[in-house]
């Protein structure tokens, strides 16, 4: 349970439908234990992850991005990870060489048979995260509107 | 630099008089001294109009996409790279285009030489061999052109054009690969220190999307930042907005972009908009082996994979 008024990250999981995501539906009815700190959000393939999906969750305050998809060889559509992979590999390196914090979008690859993986997957993600505390880089902070000072100050 | 006016001259003028294309696209003097300006020339008795100087800094091939008619265009070695592109990508006809190569010396950057005699006024330059002379109503003044080039004519490895059908002079010798010493320093320092940077150079930005319209490869029909449905990022100056929009453009230029420095000189305000464009440049070229442009028959990186492609950022845990 997370505990009241103490910081948990908030992580954002995409997840590929035909591995990961069956791989985490399998942790779940295993009965593993796993940091409750990730949001899962199923998409068709890695391939499918759009960067700025990743963009868009750190703006929104996310502390922490997480992709996974189907190992490679496996992918359901056959080369989608491979495709993926490439990008992600830019991804990775264009965002840290920007000044996000290495570690705060990180991906892996869980099949459908990998439950106990995708359990320790989340808790090491989850770790990471913690020990690079809350993200501040790209969260955006709400307009509040042109006339907001003038009602409110 | 007289004698590949003339040359470019008498080749434009040779193909629109055996109506081999309907425009040549070209430089022209521009109004004001160190001002070249991309120029069209459909008819032969204007192809007096077309030069060659140390300021045809513009990209040409982003007059490119969309074109119907055939044309000729004359291309430095980054053009001719960015025509290379487009023909890969199916927004240009290998038979559309007749390019009519020209080796590059790089190209002056007018910021610095007015820097190094402001408040002066130029009323007068002129080009001699490595040196570019400048006269004003009370001054002459000479500097030598090496010091003054754009940062990216500085970094250019294949100054002569990768493809051509006709070329105007002789081709330069090609210098060695790029180092990326830039990079290599800027990913040493720490992760702050990048963000700071990062945060002050984007700060600037007006988004203005001038960097956009004047790269030759930014061609959709919608770009993302105009995107309303869906809304993929905000379109003010909000400072998550507007980094955001600057590692988007970069990275959809990723293995793409060939490093003609459009951007860059179309920035209004000074953004350092080659160093995400530079350290994918670097990265494509660890990682896939590849380098934009050099090839019509090479599949672009992000178009392709192979099976054992690097994932040393794979979390195996």
């Amino acid at each position: 349970m997370v505990e009241s008024g103490k910081w948990e990250p908030k992580i954002v999981a995409f997840l590929c439908n035909w591995c990961s995501y069956a791989g985490a539906d399998l942790a779940g009815t295993s009965r593993i234990q796993y940091p409750p700190n990730v949001r899962i959000i199923r998409v068709p393939c890695s391939g499918r992850v759009n960067a700025f999906f990743i963009l868009s969750s750190l703006q929104k305050g996310v502390d922490g991005v997480l992709v996974s998809g189907c190992h490679p060889g496996e992918c359901h559509y056959l080369t989608g990870n491979y495709s993926a992979r490439r990008r992600f590999a830019l991804l990775k390196n264009l965002l840290e060489f920007a000044g996000i914090e290495e570690g705060r979008v990180q991906f892996s690859w869980v099949s459908a048979s990998e439950g106990v993986r995708f359990a320790k997957l989340i808790e090491r993600v989850t770790t990471r995260i913690k020990t690079l505390g809350p993200s501040k880089r790209l969260v955006k902070t709400p307009d509040r509107g042109p006339f907001h000072a003038a009602v409110n100050d | 630099m007289r004698q590949l006016t003339t040359d470019i001259r008498s080749i434009a003028r040779k193909l629109l008089q055996e109506k081999k294309v309907q425009v040549v696209i070209g430089f022209e003097r521009g109004s004001m001294p160190l001002r070249s300006r991309p120029c069209f020339v459909r008819k032969e008795e204007d192809v007096e109009r077309l030069v060659w100087d140390g300021f045809c800094e513009n990209t040409l091939a982003a007059y490119l996409p969309k074109r119907k008619e055939k044309v000729a265009i004359v291309a430095k070695g980054c053009d001719s790279r960015a025509v290379v592109e487009l023909i890969k990508e199916k927004q240009a006809q290998r038979e559309q285009v007749i390019l009519i190569g020209v080796p590059c010396r790089g190209m002056i950057d007018r910021t610095r030489v007015e820097a190094n005699v402001a408040p002066k006024r130029i009323l007068q330059a002129e080009e001699r061999e490595d040196v570019l002379i400048l006269n004003g109503s009370d001054f002459e003044q000479a500097l030598s052109r090496s010091d003054l080039l754009h940062d990216s004519c500085k970094t250019c490895t294949h100054p002569n054009p990768v493809l051509h059908d006709v070329l105007a002079g002789q081709p330069l010798v090609e210098k060695d690969g790029d180092s990326f010493s830039d990079i290599e320093a800027f990913d040493a320092m720490t992760s702050e220190e990048r963000w700071a940077y990062v945060s002050k150079e984007v700060d600037k930005c007006i988004r203005c999307y001038a960097c956009r319209n004047a790269c030759p490869l930014c061609y959709c029909p919608e770009c993302f930042v105009d995107a309303s449905l869906p809304r993929w990022i905000g379109k003010s100056t909000d400072a998550s907005d507007t980094t955001i929009f600057h590692l988007m453009r970069a990275y959809h230029l990723a293995g793409r972009c060939v490093s003609c420095g459009a951007c860059e000189r179309a920035c209004p305000v000074g953004v350092d908009i080659r160093k995400l464009n530079r350290k994918l440049q670097k990265d494509v070229k660890a990682l896939f082996g590849y380098e934009a442009g050099l090839s019509l028959d090479e599949t672009s990186p992000l178009a392709t994979f192979r099976p054992d492609d690097p994932e040393h950022f794979i979390v195996n845990p």
